[in-house]
């Protein structure tokens, strides 16, 4: 049976229950599709949900643990009555209003006015032969869930960005060795975070390197690094390989619906306006330059108040 | 959900296994025991438990049981636990399935249904 909301909002990290507060305090019963579990970061709550310490959320000047964060968003969204549905959109039909939200076979379990897009981005994975096969015996989407295994081990974090050295520093807690692979010779992180990680001992950075190689048969042994300046191939002891090399946004039911850029984030109009009219979008869905749990809200309330506007010039 | 059901905590219907009691328990369980390896500090378990809650209350051939790893080390080791949420399928107290990660109710479900 098909169920008719005003608001219906795809997407529960800092973007969608941003959305989700705004939209139930303005009396429009928006519902929520939080997504499903899953260890990488494609699940309720969001990318979020596997960082450790959020130092730069104003408003918590001692720090605020992501999964906390977001356990409050939550809890706020609910307080003024947002419904919360722990599933994901299948198929969208922005075709005509209104509009049509699948969640699996059949008819559309969903249709609203008016839709915020907070489906949100996922990691990359470097997509070399035999990572998906030792994921969860060595590789790892989730430092916060498996550094503990990897206690006075030599691991590989890959990356240079502000979520690779927040990953190796929380790893530093548990393993002898953290071999941070770095593909240029210098880190595009903030200069907190590298004055940090370059001046922890417990990391060593590897510069002008990449993975070419992952090896190990019923678990990850070892690694082969390749030198991006000399062409050199190296090995590289390690049990334990985690990866933070970028984002792709989750955008794969929006082709042929919403203007894409071509590196598949949501293309943006006005504000938080998409190429169809009463279609929203906020996050890091159609955001690959800011990327916070900060703007990622920010952009939530836009969407969130665009959308009342645009329910009200309908005559709701 | 059954009537009764109501008056219980969902989690009663999943056993509570430490180090010291992991072989007894598995050993004397009839039919399939799925073990949920997790810890407290891990997110995607919290996401997973209520479902296992549910999916224990709604198949009641299959016993679901609970290891915390950070107090019960010696079991997580000796099965090779290196991701958490692991869930580790047993009959007569031998591993015959794992599944490694948070997953939707629906695929764990149909990963665990030859075991129901």
């Amino acid at each position: 049976m098909t169920e008719h909301r005003n608001v219906l909002i795809l997407g529960s990290g800092p973007a969608g229950l941003t959305a989700a507060v705004y939209t139930a305090r303005a009396q429009l019963e928006p519902l929520v599709l939080e997504g499903e579990p899953s260890s990488t970061s494609d699940q309720p709550g969001g990318q979020l949900m596997l960082t450790t310490e959020v130092e730069n959320f104003p408003g918590f000047p001692t720090g605020v643990t992501g999964p906390e964060l977001m356990a409050s968003m939550r809890e706020q969204a609910l307080r003024f009555g947002a419904e919360l549905v722990t599933a994901k959109a299948s198929a969208v039909d922005f075709s005509a209003r209104p509009f049509k939200i699948f969640v699996g076979d059949g008819e559309p379990a969903y249709t609203a006015d008016a839709v915020i897009v907070a489906t949100g981005a996922r990691s990359l994975m470097l997509g070399l032969d035999g990572e998906d096969r030792l994921l969860g015996y060595g590789v790892s989407t989730c430092a916060t869930c498996d550094g503990f295994f990897f206690r006075g081990q030599e691991i590989a974090v890959v990356g240079g960005g502000d979520s690779a050295l927040e990953e190796a520093m929380f790893l530093t807690r548990f393993a002898s060795t953290v071999h941070l692979i770095v593909r240029r010779d210098q880190l595009r992180a903030s200069k907190i975070m590298q004055d940090r990680a370059l001046s922890n001992e417990k990391i060593t950075v590897h510069w002008n390197t990449q993975v070419a190689a992952i090896h190990g048969d019923e678990k990850l042994a070892s690694l082969t690094l390749l030198d991006t300046v000399t062409g050199e191939e190296r090995g590289l002891s390690a049990t334990g390989l985690f990866v933070a090399i970028g984002h792709v946004p989750n955008t794969s039911i929006f082709e042929g619906q919403l203007s894409l850029h071509e590196n598949g984030y949501i293309a943006m109009g006005e504000g938080s306006r998409t190429s169809v009219e009463g279609v929203f979008a906020c996050g890091d869905v159609q955001d690959h330059v800011y990327r916070q749990a900060i703007t990622s809200a920010g952009s939530g309330c836009m969407a969130a108040i665009d959308a009342e506007r645009f329910l009200e010039s309908t005559g709701h | 959900m059954h009537p009764s059901s109501e008056r219980h905590t969902m989690s009663e219907h999943v056993m509570q296994l430490s180090d010291s009691t992991f072989d007894e328990q598995i050993g004397s369980a009839s039919g399939a025991v799925v073990v949920d390896f997790w810890a407290e500090w891990c997110g995607p378990c919290k996401q997973i438990a209520p479902i296992l809650d549910e999916i224990a209350l709604e198949n009641p051939g299959l016993t679901v049981a609970k290891l915390n790893i950070d107090d019960n080390f010696e079991v997580t080791r000796r099965y090779g636990v290196m991701s958490i949420p692991s869930l580790i399928v047993f009959k007569d107290g031998v591993e015959v399935d794992r599944i490694v990660g948070a997953k939707p109710k629906g695929a764990l479900v149909e990963s665990l249904s030859k075991y129901l």
